[in-house]
């Protein structure tokens, strides 16, 4: 690189500009949470949805499945499962769990109450109907 | 070595080496229950293999940060270590836990372990690559915090070089962003996007900084370059690193429930994030070639090309191909993303900690360089490693487009169970290659073994 361009003046651009850039960040991200009560669909957050979440979260649902597309990609799209399914299925689908069905994929069995069911399927009918940018292209996920 | 203090990252290098060997085995059993469903169920179903898979990874690449850390910042400093002994307390302990933590995913159900580590009083659990118990995110906190003291301190200490500025800056980073791994609220809009403070802004942000240090360092050592030029180079890297990678969050956030602005920031900032892997590879190959000496450790110069050619193929390249949100509205989700992470992570990250650890281990060991047998038993691993994970990435890719025509696009899309069926034999080729890999990880290992007439340093 030409000699006239110095080390300092590289150091200087490298935390003029990452500067410039974070609080840009921070602006676009004070923006959005300004404009998220519009799309993220919080006034249905009940204690029943967050409950679900929790379930969601300590059952490591995430390990098998996508929710809005994040996770593992080993088991389907959950973020609109229960547009897909419908709340009966989802509750049955997972107590009958694992399958056994020799060389499918296996889900464990999670002992779950029925209240702890009713509560995770709030949390997916919560997150079913978060303003997605119509995210899946289509309803298999 | 010209530090005695230099000899705490011997143990962080090693511990690394065994706990990527673990990783790797456990790639290969969720590689096979893609294909073989029930292979191991249950006393290891996917999500646990893949939380070892993953978190190991985290954990021996954040070992190999220590490691380069101690090892490069007293040469950097000319001075020794603050607290060798309080490394070496850190090492311990970041071993004992990180081992705790794996054997908990293993043991006892992820439910039983939420339960058992009091997730209730501050619930963090069951978040991709964030499934830690609370307690053990505290001790990785705690570890980091000791750490960065005793690096902060042997630099104010010592002579303050470009290298160790940038390099502490991004183990600051590191440690700061890992703090949102803490913050996970109800809402789960507002969860995804701080998650990403963690996940993105690490490795597509302040993780990169401490690659650019680590890779300098190591480059300035093998070619003899004048240090005022590379790190010229250091800087406008990671310059425009920041610049891109910051907004580039955005690709994160086309799809989660935030405004739809962000495919618009999201697409054009992250586009460029190629910009910099691009940099690197040329700025590897160029003090390669502008060097001024012929260091006897080929295999170390060899493993800092790769990293500048993979870093870029892997980050850069297949990036690039989902980042734009129009395609992203197709793939997101899907294999691809798993092609690119594989190679990002490679690329960028493992082969990075493996260029430093091929440079300092012989002078760790009292040596320049190992024998040319061992080094040409490096390289062949390095081929094969290398190679295996082209190919690996080559065959997720080939699944993913696969999956996103049939299950995403056209008139008639099947089920995601009903594609997986269908992409099977990328699956099958891709546990061939990662079986290739792990030969080329045993090769590696062994080269470590191998005896033979080393240079004097």
């Amino acid at each position: 690189m030409a000699t006239s361009f110095t080390t300092s003046m590289a150091r200087n651009i490298f935390f003029g500009g990452s500067l410039f850039f974070f609080l840009l960040f921070l602006a676009l991200t004070f923006d959005t949470n300004q404009k998220l009560p519009k799309r993220d669909n919080s006034q249905n957050i009940t204690a029943q949805v967050a409950h679900g979440k929790r379930i969601w979260e300590t059952r490591n649902c995430i390990g098998c499945h996508t929710l809005l597309g994040e996770g593992a990609y080993f088991a389907p799209e959950l973020g609109n499962v229960y547009v897909r399914r419908g709340p009966e299925f989802i509750k049955a689908w997972i107590k009958a769990q694992p399958t056994g069905a020799p060389g499918r994929r296996q889900m464990p069995q999670f002992n779950l109450t029925d209240q702890e069911l009713d509560d995770l399927v709030a949390f997916l009918k919560y997150a079913s109907e978060i303003n997605t940018n119509k995210w899946p292209p289509n309803i298999e996920g | 070595m010209q530090y005695k203090s230099q000899a705490v990252a011997k143990p962080y290098f090693i511990a690394a080496i065994g706990l990527f060997v673990g990783q790797i085995l456990f790639g290969l059993i969720m590689g096979l229950q893609y294909v073989i469903g029930d292979f191991m169920f249950p006393a290891i179903p996917f999500n646990v293999a893949r939380m070892v898979h993953t978190n190991l990874l985290i954990v021996w690449l954040l070992f190999g940060f220590m490691g380069a850390a101690y090892y490069l910042v007293p040469e950097e400093s000319e001075t020794e270590l603050f607290s060798p002994k309080l490394a070496m307390t850190m090492f311990w302990i970041f071993l004992v836990a990180g081992a705790l933590t794996i054997v908990g995913y293993l043991a006892v159900p992820y439910a039983a372990l939420a339960q058992m580590t009091g997730n209730d009083l501050l619930p963090t659990m069951g978040r991709e690559f964030l499934e830690q118990p609370t307690i053990t995110k505290i001790g990785i906190v705690v570890v980091a915090l000791a750490f960065l003291f005793n690096i902060g301190m042997t630099v104010l200490k010592g002579r303050k070089t470009a290298i160790s500025l940038v390099l502490v800056l991004g183990l600051l980073g590191l440690a700061v962003f890992f703090l949102f791994s803490f913050y996970n609220p109800e809402n789960l809009v507002k969860d995804k996007y701080y998650w990403w403070w963690v996940v993105h802004l690490w490795v597509e942000g302040v993780w990169e900084l401490i690659l650019g240090a680590i890779l300098a360092f190591v480059l300035i050592k093998v070619t003899g370059v004048d240090r005022e030029v590379i790190e010229k180079w250091l800087y406008v890297i990671i310059t425009m690193t920041l610049i891109t990678g910051i907004i580039g969050t955005g690709h994160h956030y086309y799809w989660i429930g935030t405004p739809e602005y962000w495919q618009v920031w999201g697409s054009v900032f992250s586009a460029l994030e190629p910009i910099p892997f691009f940099m690197l590879t040329i700025f590897a190959f160029n003090m390669v070639n502008k060097r001024r000496r012929e260091h006897p450790n080929k295999a170390a110069v060899l493993w800092a090309l790769g990293t500048g050619v993979m870093a870029f193929l892997g980050a850069g390249v297949w990036g690039f191909m989902h980042t734009l949100a129009p395609v992203n509205y197709y793939t997101h989700g899907t294999q691809i993303t798993a092609a690119h992470g594989h190679m990002a992570f490679y690329g960028a990250y493992v082969m990075v900690v493996l260029t430093i650890i091929s440079y300092a281990m012989p002078v760790l060991r009292g040596r320049a360089a190992n024998s040319d047998k061992a080094q040409v038993v490096e390289m062949w691993s390095f081929w094969l490693m290398t190679v295996a994970m082209v190919f690996i990435t080559l065959f997720l890719t080939g699944a993913g487009i696969l999956q996103t025509w049939l299950q995403r696009m056209g008139d008639h899309p099947m089920s995601f169970m009903d594609t997986q069926a269908q992409v099977a034999i990328f699956y099958w080729l891709r546990e061939g290659a990662g079986l290739v890999f792990m030969i080329g990880l045993a090769t590696f290992v062994t080269s470590f073994f191998i005896k033979g007439e080393t240079k004097a340093s």
